[in-house]
């Protein structure tokens, strides 16, 4: 199905504007992240779209060619899983599971047929009987998810689906969900503020920030071309070496830059991928900390920005604290970004 | 080995305490049970005296069992909307409302009698039926029916998991009979037990708002203290236990599973 929403805004009645008005247009079988830190109108759009929260006048939810805006929540035919799965603990498993498709009023053979089958794509078989209180974190997310997923919705949406997990089980987890929503072949609308987890599990990603979107695009679209600084900070964590007010050369303490480009008034930015100590390296800077990381080391080098400038450093041994080491960044590693558009 | 000297203190405190409630009960009980109480043990005992209380009080028996199921539909019926509505609009007006319902514990009864009284006193067939001592039940057991239920909800996360039976399809109605009622369960049945102890033992409305064709237990028990002879009253004590000690049993068993709920 088709999900396009028009103008879509949230104020909330003390004033705060928790959605800017949004467009998003989302594909047949495509599988779309919003990613945010809190507070950024992720979780208030996933909810629009559901018609859990009743957006501004003007907001417009189509779902294919019908107008769903005015519909009420238990009328769109939406499957959704929420932070706290909402399980119903009165219910076993399986009735969780077939508790829409009553809802719809199927017979019960298909209930039962269907409910079988659901259980076995997320295989839940041994489970089927027994009480919500008696399952793991893990278990009960795929619960949460076979519910929504049974009574076939138009769409399926899942808010913050991991962040109730621990951190071993949520690594474990998110490949298996990627995988698992892409069995079910369903469009698919997932909230996170996790950044690893939008990319592993996405084929778009929307950035949000301040109840706008800021960038929509596949996760390499949007970690190799980061459209303002928020994106590029968020996604990939990148760093502000500073701001050049003009010409291609841009003057650190640690040393000059060349650019690749006129970055008149633009700031730069790059990722501590893309730091590397060479020895013929233009800039110096001084090693305040270093960190072993399994695969590479993460240096921190005071002397160069003004804050501390992190580089990946892989190889066998690092530099170690207090050394004076030069860096190298190649001119096409760093990005040229404007300040952020000035804000409503 | 001696006991420490605060040991024995407590035991003999706790044990005095016990002697204190416990000797009035059993002697009540027995001289239920004694032919002649005035002669002790030594006239035999005797199942009579019961025998002769059913005869005299079994209408009052029924009737106050009729009151008080009847007065747990009614709170039931009432209750569990009215705490649904509080629980899922919480704000200073449903504290306000809240305070509202449980105002009849903090007025004396005789007073709610008095008012009702005043209101209905005049409406002929009401006044002299047993709905008119129903209504004076349902006003006083209202609140303990909302507040356990109230308590319950407030304990589970209920506005998530009536969204969640919404994306599945679920009504308002339907999400009330299906989610709401079942997670509320262990507080309905705790406000239930209470609901029904109280109403049974309730006394002071009851007292004022009967007529002599519908006496419930308590006031019965008041009678036949009045009226009757003292292995009478006695025997008709031991028969209140009897009824009584179960309901209570099972109240204290029942919110103790609500409270583990919303602890």
């Amino acid at each position: 199905m088709t999900l396009s929403l028009k103008n879509a805004s949230k104020t909330y009645p003390d004033g705060t504007r928790a959605l800017l008005p949004s467009n998003i247009e989302i594909e047949t079988g495509e599988i779309v992240s919003l990613l945010g830190p809190s507070g950024c109108g992720k979780t208030t759009l996933l909810r629009i779209i559901a018609g859990l929260e009743t957006p501004d006048d003007g907001t417009e939810v189509w779902f294919d060619k019908d107008n769903v805006t005015q519909l009420p929540v238990e009328k769109r035919k939406v499957g959704m899983v929420f932070q706290s799965y909402a399980l119903f603990p009165n219910m076993s498993v399986s009735t969780n599971i077939a508790y829409g498709l009553k809802m719809q009023k199927r017979p019960r053979a298909e209930i039962e047929q269907r409910v079988e089958e659901v259980l076995t794509l997320c295989r839940l078989n041994p489970l089927a009987n027994r009480a919500i209180t008696a399952l793991s974190g893990g278990q009960r997310q795929r619960v949460a998810l076979a519910r929504a997923f049974a009574p076939r919705p138009r769409l399926l949406l899942l808010d913050e689906p991991l962040s109730a997990l621990d951190a071993a089980l949520r690594d474990s987890l998110r490949d298996e969900l990627s995988d698992l929503l892409r069995r079910l072949g369903i469009t698919a609308i997932f909230v996170t503020h996790d950044q690893n987890e939008a990319m592993a599990i996405a084929d778009r990603v929307a950035v949000m920030s301040e109840g706008r979107i800021e960038q929509i695009g596949s996760p390499e679209d949007l970690y190799r071309n980061a459209g303002s600084p928020f994106v590029a900070a968020f996604v990939g964590n990148a760093m502000c070496l500073g701001k050049v007010v003009q010409g291609n050369t841009l003057r650190l303490t640690g040393g000059e830059l060349s650019l690749p480009d006129d970055a008149g008034g633009r700031g730069v930015y790059v990722r501590a991928e893309d730091v590397c100590i060479a020895e013929d390296g233009p800039l110096i800077g001084k090693v305040e900390s270093v960190t072993f990381l399994g695969t590479h080391y993460r240096v921190g080098l005071s002397g160069v920005t003004d804050s501390t400038l992190y580089s990946l450093h892989s190889g066998l041994s690092a530099p170690r604290h207090g050394d004076e080491v030069k860096l190298r960044i190649a001119p096409e590693a760093l990005m040229l970004l404007a300040e952020d558009k000035t804000y409503l | 080995m001696r006991l420490p000297i605060t040991k024995l203190l407590q035991l003999a405190v706790t044990l005095l305490a016990c002697a204190f409630l416990l000797v009035p009960a059993i002697q009540s009980v027995l001289a239920g049970l004694t032919v002649n109480y005035f002669r002790g043990m030594s006239s035999g005992l005797t199942l009579k005296w019961l025998w002769k209380v059913w005869e005299l009080y079994a209408d009052s028996i029924f009737l106050s069992i009729w009151l008080a199921l009847a007065c747990l539909i009614c709170t039931a019926i009432i209750g569990v909307p009215a705490a649904y509505a509080l629980a899922k609009n919480p704000g200073w007006i449903s504290r306000i409302l809240e305070e509202f319902i449980s105002l009849p514990l903090a007025v004396p009864g005789l007073a709610i009698a008095l008012a009702l009284l005043q209101l209905y006193g005049t409406l002929q067939g009401f006044r002299t039926s047993w709905s008119f001592i129903l209504v004076g039940h349902v006003l006083y057991t209202l609140p303990f029916m909302v507040r356990s239920v109230l308590a319950v909800l407030a304990a589970i996360d209920l506005k998530s998991l009536e969204e969640g039976a919404a994306t599945l399809g679920a009504g308002p109605f339907r999400r009330f009979c299906d989610i709401v009622v079942p997670n509320a369960m262990p507080g309905i049945l705790a406000g239930a037990l209470t609901v029904v102890t109280l109403s049974i033992g309730e006394f002071n409305l009851t007292w004022m708002l009967h007529t002599p064709y519908l006496k419930t237990l308590p006031v019965g028990l008041a009678d036949s203290y009045a009226s009757m002879r003292l292995e009478i009253a006695s025997a008709y004590t031991l028969i209140f236990f009897i009824m009584i000690v179960p309901l209570l049993t099972a109240m204290q068993w029942a919110s103790n599973r609500a409270q583990r709920i919303s602890a």
